[in-house]
Parts: C-alpha cells; sequence; structure tokens
C-alpha cells in the first residue's frame, strides 16, 4: 500500500502540467463546495447568536393580539381585559417545568411610553421595567457599579432605581450614576446600581435585512425598578410577562411553550394569549431558508466535480495504455489482478485526494475573499473539509475504477507486445 | 523431473479461423539442465515459452511442474507459479525506467510480501551476482543495453525460481554484451539454476546442455524430422492428421463455413 502511494506520487510528479491539469476539476469543484458551505455555515452561525443572543438561553413569554399575531403594546393599546399579573400558583407551576432553571415575573413598557428627566433633560428612548428580585439572576445581569434590589426595596416601595450601562452612559454620560435622583412621571428614583448583562447580545449587522431582522431586539437603554413601585406610575394588576432561563438551549422552544400553555390557562380574554417568542424556530426557518438558496449552488457546482472525475477517468485510460507494457511484465513476473487493480485505483485516488486538498485550499481562500469583499460572514467546518477531500478520493475511486479494472484484466502476453 | 509437457497443443483463433500453433509437444526437463529450445521464427517457440512459463494455457495436453499439474489452474494460482517457480528474461527488457535497477530487481519481491528492507538487501545481493553490485541506485536508462539484460536476469533470479525462462536474452544485444550473459547463464548453471532458453541463433543456443528444435509448431531433430512418437504423417503444412490426441483441431477450417474470408 505505501510502496502503491510511493509509486502513485512519483507518476503524479512525472506528469506535473497533466496531473494539475486533470486535478483541476476536482480542485475547482472542491473549492466551489467548500466557500459555499462556509459562507452557509458563517450566515447561518450568525443568526443563531443574532436571534438567540449567543446562549445565555432566556426565553421571553409576552402577550400577544390574537387577531393580529403581533406583540401586544400596552402603550397603545391599554391595559387587556382578562389578563391578571403572573399568580404565585402560576410561577411556581413554571418553576416546576422541565429544564427550567428559574423565571421572573416582570412589567414592561416600551420607550413609547417612558420619558425620563434628569437635571431638566427630557432623555426617551428607554425601557422600564418592573422587576421582581429573580430577574437580574434569570436573565444574568450582573451590577457593575452600587448593589442589586434588595428585599426592603421591595417591601419599602422604595423609590428606587438600577440602570443598565446603555441606560446609565445615555443619563450620565460616563458620571457616576450612583445616588443621583432621576424623574420619572414626576416621581424622583434614585439610581442605587448599574447592571451589566453577562453576554451582551448585540446582532451583527451586515445589511439592510439583518438590520429589518434584528433591529427590533435592539435596546437603548433599560431602567428598572422594583415591581411594587409599578402601579405608582401605571396601574395595579397589570399583565405581566415571563422571562424563563432553560438549561440547554435546544429546550427553549419546548419550555417557552409550556410557559405560555400554562399562563394562558389564566387568560379569559379571546383577544389576547401569551406567546414564546420562539428565537430557535425563527432562527431555524432563516437558516433553512439560507440552506435552501445555497443547496442549489452546491448541486451546481457538484456538475463540475462530475466533470472532474470525468478528467480522471479520461487521464487513466490514457495512463493505462501507456503504461500497458508495464502492466504486461508486472503480471508476468507475478503481480495478481488485485495487485494492479490497486495500483491504479490507489494512483487515482492519491490524485484527486490531492486535487481534494489544494480544492480545500483553494475553497478557504475563495471564501475569505468573498468574506472581505462583501463582508458576508464564513465559518470554515473542519469535519466537512475532511469529508470534501474523503469525498474528492471517493471520486478519483469511483471514476478510477474502470480504468483500473481495465489494467487488471489485460492479458500478460497481449500486453507485453502492446507497442 | 522439473517440468514435464505431455501432448501440449495449442490453437489460436484468428478471426474466424483455428490455427493450430503447438502440434503434440511432449518434452521434459531435468532439475539443472540448461535447454536451448531452437526455432526459426513463427516455429511457434514463443507459444511454448509462455505455455511453459505459465503466461498461457494450453488448449490441451497436461504440463506438470515439479509433479504438479498446472493446465487447470486459475488465474490467481498461476500468477503465484510465476511469482515463485519462475524468473523471465525477456528480449526487450522490459525494465521499469523511472525506477532504479534496484527498485526493478525488488519487484517481485514485492509482490511476495518481503519486507521493504530484505527486499534491497536481497535486490542488492541479486544485482552483485550479475556483477551490477555498484550500479544499484542507476535508472534503466543510464545503463547499456548489456547492463540492462544483467538488471533483467537479477531480477529473474532475485526470487530463487525453479526455472529461469529466457526468451531471445541476446536478441537485442551486440555480440561482446550477449556472450556477457551467456556467461552469467554459464555460472547460474553451474550453480543450480534450471535454465530454458529460446533462440534462433546456433552459437547462443551451443551454451545449452541440450537443444531442442522445433518447426511449423512440433519437435523436430537437427535434421528437421519430428522427435514425438506420433506417427509419420504426409504433409506436415496439411497439419496433423494423425495426432494420438483427437482434438477439434485439425486444418485451418474455417468455423461459420459459407462466408469466409477464403
Amino acid at each position: 500500500m505505501i510502496e502503491n502511494i510511493r509509486l502513485s506520487f512519483q507518476g503524479i510528479w512525472s506528469h506535473k502540467m497533466r496531473s494539475f491539469l486533470t486535478m483541476l476539476g476536482i480542485i475547482i469543484g472542491i473549492a466551489a463546495i467548500i466557500s459555499i458551505v462556509s459562507t452557509i455555515k458563517g450566515t447561518n452561525e450568525q443568526i443563531k447568536q443574532n436571534l438567540i443572543g449567543s446562549g445565555n438561553n432566556v426565553t421571553r413569554v409576552q402577550l400577544y393580539q390574537q387577531e393580529y399575531d403581533s406583540p401586544y403594546q400596552m402603550e397603545f393599546e391599554g391595559i387587556p381585559e382578562g389578563v391578571l399579573p403572573v399568580s404565585s400558583d402560576v410561577y411556581n407551576a413554571i418553576l416546576d417545568l422541565p429544564d427550567v432553571v428559574s423565571a421572573a415575573a416582570y412589567n414592561r413598557r416600551t420607550s413609547y411610553d417612558s420619558s425620563f428627566y434628569y437635571s431638566n433633560t427630557e432623555i426617551s428612548g428607554c425601557e422600564i421595567y418592573g422587576i421582581d428580585n429573580a430577574y437580574f439572576s434569570t436573565c444574568s445581569y450582573s451590577v457593575k457599579k452600587g448593589r442589586a434590589f434588595v428585599p426592603r426595596d421591595f417591601t419599602d416601595f422604595r423609590h428606587v432605581a438600577i440602570l443598565d450601562t446603555s441606560a446609565a452612559q445615555m443619563f450620565f454620560q460616563g458620571a457616576d450614576p450612583i445616588g443621583k435622583t432621576i424623574e420619572f412621571k414626576s416621581t424622583a428614583l434614585v439610581v442605587v446600581g448599574v447592571v451589566e448583562p453577562d453576554r451582551k447580545f448585540e446582532p451583527i449587522i451586515n445589511t439592510i435585512e439583518d438590520y429589518y431582522t434584528y433591529a427590533g431586539a435592539q435596546t437603548g437603554g433599560s431602567v428598572f425598578v422594583p415591581e411594587n413601585i409599578w402601579p405608582s406610575f401605571f396601574a395595579y394588576d397589570e399583565p405581566q410577562e415571563i422571562a424563563v432561563q432553560v438549561s440547554h438551549t435546544e429546550a427553549m422552544s419546548t419550555v417557552g411553550e409550556a410557559v405560555a400553555a400554562l399562563l394562558n390557562s389564566q387568560v379569559t380574554s379571546e383577544r389576547v394569549l401569551y406567546k414564546s417568542e420562539d428565537t430557535l424556530k425563527q432562527a431555524q426557518e432563516l437558516q433553512d431558508l439560507n440552506n435552501a438558496t445555497n443547496q442549489q449552488l452546491i448541486w451546481i457546482a457538484s456538475i463540475s466535480l462530475l466533470v472532474g472525475g470525468i478528467g480522471v477517468m479520461n487521464i487513466m485510460l490514457v495512463s493505462v495504455t501507456e503504461r500497458t507494457r508495464e502492466i504486461g511484465l508486472k503480471k508476468a513476473i507475478g503481480a495478481k489482478k488485485g495487485r494492479i487493480l490497486w495500483q491504479f485505483l490507489t494512483e487515482a485516488a492519491v490524485l484527486t485526494g490531492l486535487g481534494g486538498l489544494l480544492g480545500v485550499g483553494a475553497g478557504i481562500g475563495m471564501a475569505e475573499l468573498i468574506s472581505h469583499l462583501t463582508s458576508a460572514p464564513v465559518s470554515i467546518s473542519i469535519p466537512f473539509i475532511i469529508l470534501a477531500v474523503i469525498f474528492s478520493m471517493a471520486i478519483g475511486i469511483l471514476f478510477g475504477l474502470l480504468p483500473s479494472v481495465k489494467a487488471s484484466n489485460l492479458n500478460p502476453i497481449d500486453a507485453l507486445r502492446h507497442e | 523431473m522439473m517440468l514435464e509437457l505431455r501432448n501440449i497443443c495449442k490453437t489460436y483463433l484468428q478471426g474466424r479461423m483455428e490455427v493450430p500453433v503447438l502440434k503434440d509437444i511432449s518434452l521434459s526437463v531435468e532439475e539443472g539442465e540448461y535447454l536451448a529450445i531452437m526455432g526459426p521464427s513463427g516455429s511457434g517457440k514463443t507459444t511454448l515459452m509462455n505455455i511453459i512459463g505459465c503466461l498461457d494455457a494450453p488448449t490441451s495436453g497436461a504440463y506438470l511442474l515439479e509433479g504438479e499439474d498446472i493446465a487447470g489452474l486459475g488465474d490467481s494460482k498461476m500468477s503465484d507459479v510465476r511469482l515463485h517457480s519462475i524468473g523471465f528474461v525477456f528480449q526487450s527488457f522490459y525494465l521499469l525506467s523511472r525506477q532504479s535497477a534496484q527498485d526493478n530487481v525488488a519487484l517481485p519481491l514485492l509482490y511476495a510480501g518481503v519486507r521493504r528492507r530484505e527486499r534491497q538487501e536481497m535486490a542488492r545481493q541479486a544485482l552483485e551476482r550479475v556483477g551490477l553490485g555498484d550500479r544499484t541506485s542507476f535508472k534503466p536508462t543510464q545503463l547499456s543495453g548489456g547492463q540492462c539484460q544483467r538488471v533483467a536476469i537479477a531480477r529473474a533470479i532475485v526470487n530463487s525460481p525453479k526455472i529461469l525462462l529466457a526468451d531471445e536474452p541476446t536478441g537485442a544485444l551486440d555480440t561482446k554484451s550477449g556472450e556477457q550473459i551467456m556467461e552469467i547463464f554459464q555460472r547460474l548453471n553451474e550453480e543450480g539454476v534450471t535454465i530454458v532458453m529460446i533462440t534462433h541463433e546456433p552459437e547462443i543456443a551451443a551454451h545449452a546442455k541440450r537443444t531442442l528444435h522445433i518447426r511449423d509448431g512440433r519437435l523436430v531433430d537437427a535434421q528437421g524430422k519430428p522427435l514425438t512418437d506420433s506417427p509419420p504423417e504426409g504433409d506436415v503444412s496439411e497439419g496433423s492428421f494423425g495426432s494420438p490426441i483427437p482434438t477439434e483441431v485439425t486444418t485451418p477450417v474455417p468455423l461459420l463455413g459459407q462466408d469466409t474470408a477464403l
């Protein structure tokens, strides 16, 4: 076997130009497939990362308008009837669901409904959250400055607020926020802390399509207040949303649906229902779409591999004819059919394997170039590269089979007499 | 008895014609013999050589190599016989031009499954036996014709075969190189190698201990008279009417009759 491989390299080396031209079809085919697959994989990873937020495994369950299948916005539509805050029974039932690590119920208003003031300057664009004690741990926030809420903030109805880093920047432009007083709906709130998400969720936006897809997920900043003082700004018994931390990403969809079902069992209105934001499914759908378009490209690239394979067969046939006397001699001095067959199959496999390797190199180069020129994300998959080389060797063996069988079946007497 | 041919017949199909090439050949070679088979071109001597060399199977008759009947063996077994029992020397050497002399000589050992290091050592020793110990790394293109043939002889004997078969070993060489080859054969035979050599040159055949003549597919004596125990025949060119082996092979007969080129 080693001897065969050595002989193959010798043969390939002694016909450099011919070998290279033979490999070219394989090189182009593999390069095309590698670059397409790298682009697909890169885009898919980006989609997943953008939508799921690179894995703190938190899924949120929000109120939806049944009629339009869009998130229910209390800012515009008022407080819906038939929905109550999350009861402790439902909350405990959520915690008892499999794969649930923790859960937090909270109220939320978007920036349309929340204008803050700090030293007579209006600051808009922040969301306000009325949160319970579990929120920060569930959504993986850590305290950067000051402190988190303490139980007495809740029990004493303290007018305190915690900002996230982007809100702190918007309010104070780098000055120390701790102890400062901000104003919301004519009520003073003392800033006691600044928090920061452990994993920053920043969608990578390369194209205008990306912007439309992910812009909704971007927030200017968040201001958190204890849920107990929420009614002093808005109303009692407002419906809440739920954030659930799930033990692993794959369970996010099922847990989200289970939580939504639990919440919906308490809803008596026909107009609204709870739905989990199914980021995983969304990502899957986007990826499927992306895959489907590129799958066709792979088929086209495969044609070039087919052409390359035929080229290999052609050259191997020429090679067998050229080396008829060599084959005749080898058979005459005792080489069995299998030996000759393997020698030529090895040669074809080495030739296309080498072509595959060069193709992988060219493919990676092409993928990097594409990513450089169009700023499309690229992700190189090592298993796929190995697969590509093995596949090109398989093409060599497949298309080398006919010439090799032809060689091994030569009659030594006729072969020796061949001119 | 090294090898024995009994009533070997060989017929080729040429188009729709059956052409008998060997007609009822019987011969035997003892161990350590040095036999030359002489005959003009077209006499069937190369076909005989191919049959002795297990490259071709006879149409009928028995071929015993060390008492074992070879005629009925399959392709793979025939390869084994060629590999282990027979060494070939061809008129035009048939060396692999891209490989060194040593690699050429080591080729049969590769097929015999000998380890690389051992192969190289045995090949070197074989090259020394033919006086080319200092040319092991030379490629055939860097060697003279006589040297190439000596490499080919080294390749033929590297496996210690029972018989060395040579087909016109000096045919492509000048007289001096041819003499050198004959000296090597002489020495190998003295070392106990059985040699069967085919040639049409009487001076080459003279080196052998025994000479057989072949003409029109039959063994004959030096005067051209049939040697076999078959009954005398009328016209040699008419074919073997009197052959003791009843075969379908007689005269060249059109197989399909009516529309032959004849």
